[in-house]
């Protein structure tokens, strides 16, 4: 029956781009949590009013933010290449969309980031430094902990788009599901394969938010 | 104890300059509960903050312990604040932590190793009765519960001055009450030097000792509690203890009873301390040929003792009236003769 209905798709295919596919998304959304919480914080933190207060810097990471976040992932992947090529030492397969992957989407992670940290009552980082807290205790102890549930919904919004990212990638030969949707499905107008491809990406992201929702609910304590 | 000295708090914006806090003096004595009232935009939150340098002060000076505060720097600040407690109008609780971790969360800061760490968090949890809520989290708290765990934070480093910000503010009256209740057992169980700032009299009336009131940024009155508020020189500080006094909102009620008459005399009595505990009034029906006819009274205890003020009009000949008058001046107790106005 489903042989019937998708002809062309071969089971083999279809597990190894999801593996492909697997691997772009757990190492981009690590590389994407790194970078993005890094980036919120200094945001966050060089702001009027707050702890490192500095408007160089603020204005400076602002920017660079914002241009990469201006940039269309497609186009970003495109000017990357010359340094993908020296990071990864070639520009085909999975590992080499990984850059462009965590570049594109790490902008987009500050930003909810650093909303995020805005949450975070004003009064409790006031409470923490009148008990002699450190700038680090406040941002290990007070910050990171307090704001957790919107950094965690935060972060499942950034892995969607990151798939969505990733099949983009597909297009120009990062493997994975949009590659095997695109090579063997739409170039070869065997449209059951893009529709099979479609299916798994469905799955995932459902499966992601899925995962993401519960992470946030049993976090939050609210 | 602490020593405040010409302590000045400015706020510059492109627009304009607003003198938070305006050259205020004070000393506040160990062990004392000093009350700080104003009205909101005082300057009293800014003050508070000024003591432990949550805000930085633009001149003065403040030393407790003859160790000079405003000149710390910043990592010896940080030691330092842990000799203050600090508790909070909405009480700044973590809701991430439990309670136990709540309390535990100076301690941290101020490196106790994790098993000293227990011992002090349930010995905490014990003095402000919350004993078997450890692991709850502060969302499952009331209000009075949630600042309990406030108190207890506040109280983990064994500090010496516990800074009170508006903390009764956001409770109901019956809280406020177990609240204030909690911080003079404190006060007399651990000899802790309490510096709290309100808007409501009924809090400096019930727990301080000193108090002193803020308008504009600026110390208008300072004194003890029962002086303050028997004899209250400004106007704001007469606003604010008539608030307390439901009777001198209610003195129109008398009006009827003042009249011009030689032989009837409408008098206002202010007892204070142990003067409250006297029976004057049958004192003087027994000494003197007068008819007391008691208008209306009120009494009101404070950590200081207590203060009332008697109305009551007095019927008789002129001259038994004027020695009656006499009798109770030379008791001690004050005395003012409302007359009738046209």
């Amino acid at each position: 029956m489903l042989n019937d209905l998708f002809p062309n798709v071969k089971m083999d295919d279809m597990w190894e781009a999801t593996r492909e596919t697997f691997y772009m998304i757990s190492i981009s959304v690590i590389g994407t949590i790194i970078f993005g919480v890094l980036l919120g914080l200094l945001l966050f933190l060089t702001a009027q009013g707050n702890l490192w207060q500095n408007r160089w810097i603020n204005g400076f990471v602002a920017t660079i933010v914002n241009v990469f976040r201006a940039i269309p992932f497609i186009i970003l992947i495109l000017l990357l290449f010359p340094f993908t090529d020296f990071l990864i030492g070639t520009i085909r397969g999975w590992e080499a969309a990984l850059p462009a992957l965590i570049i594109g989407a790490a902008p987009f992670y500050a930003r909810l980031v650093e909303i995020a940290l805005k949450e975070v009552d004003k009064g409790v980082i006031e409470a923490a430094k009148a008990m002699g807290a450190t700038g680090r205790t406040i941002i290990f102890k007070v910050l990171l902990p307090e704001s957790m549930p919107a950094l965690i919904s935060g972060i499942t919004v950034t892995a969607i788009a990151l798939i969505g990212y990733i099949a983009i990638a597909g297009l120009i030969g990062a493997g994975g599901l949009g590659d095997l949707a695109y090579m063997q499905g739409f170039q070869r107008r065997d449209f059951d394969v893009v529709f099979a491809c479609t299916i798994f990406i469905v799955v995932i992201v459902f499966i992601f938010q899925f995962i993401g929702d519960i992470l946030s609910k049993t976090i939050d304590k609210r | 104890m602490i020593e405040i000295k010409q302590l000045t708090k400015l706020y510059k914006t492109k627009h304009q300059q607003v003198q938070a806090v305006d050259d205020i003096s004070l000393n506040i004595n160990k062990g004392e509960i000093f009350g700080v009232v104003g009205y909101s935009g005082a300057g009293k939150s800014t003050f508070i903050r000024l003591i432990n340098r949550l805000e930085e002060p633009t001149s003065g000076t403040i030393k407790i312990n003859d160790k000079d505060i405003t000149t710390m720097a910043q990592s010896k600040l940080r030691k330092e604040r842990q000799k203050f407690g600090m508790i909070f109008q909405h009480f700044n609780l973590l809701w991430s932590r439990t309670i136990y971790d709540n309390i535990a969360f100076p301690l941290e800061i101020a490196g106790v190793p994790k098993n000293k760490r227990k011992e002090k968090v349930l010995e905490l949890i014990n003095l402000v009765g919350l004993s078997g809520r450890e692991k709850a989290y502060p969302s499952q708290l009331s209000g009075g519960q949630k600042q309990r765990v406030g108190i207890a934070r506040a109280l983990a480093n064994d500090p010496d001055v516990l800074l009170c910000d508006e903390a009764t503010s956001a409770l109901d009256p019956e809280t406020t009450d177990d609240i204030l209740d909690l911080l003079v057992s404190i006060n007399k169980k651990l000899g802790l030097t309490i510096i709290l700032i309100t808007h409501e009299m009924h809090v400096i009336q019930k727990i301080c000792h000193r108090v002193a009131v803020m308008e504009k940024g600026k110390v208008v009155e300072t004194g003890n509690v029962l002086e303050v508020f028997v004899k209250p020189q400004s106007k704001t500080t007469k606003r604010f203890v008539q608030q307390l006094n439901p009777l001198e909102q209610q003195q129109e009620a008398i009006q009827s009873f003042i009249n011009s008459r030689d032989d009837s005399e409408v008098i206002k009595l202010h007892f204070i301390g142990n003067s409250t505990r006297r029976a004057l009034i049958s004192e003087i029906s027994k000494k003197y040929d007068v008819d007391i006819n008691i208008l209306q009274g009120s009494i009101s205890p404070t950590q200081e003792g207590a203060y009332g003020t008697l109305f009551f009009e007095i019927n008789g000949q002129k001259d038994v009236i004027h020695d009656a008058i006499k009798y109770i001046q030379a008791s001690g107790v004050e005395v003012e003769v409302l007359k009738h106005v046209e």
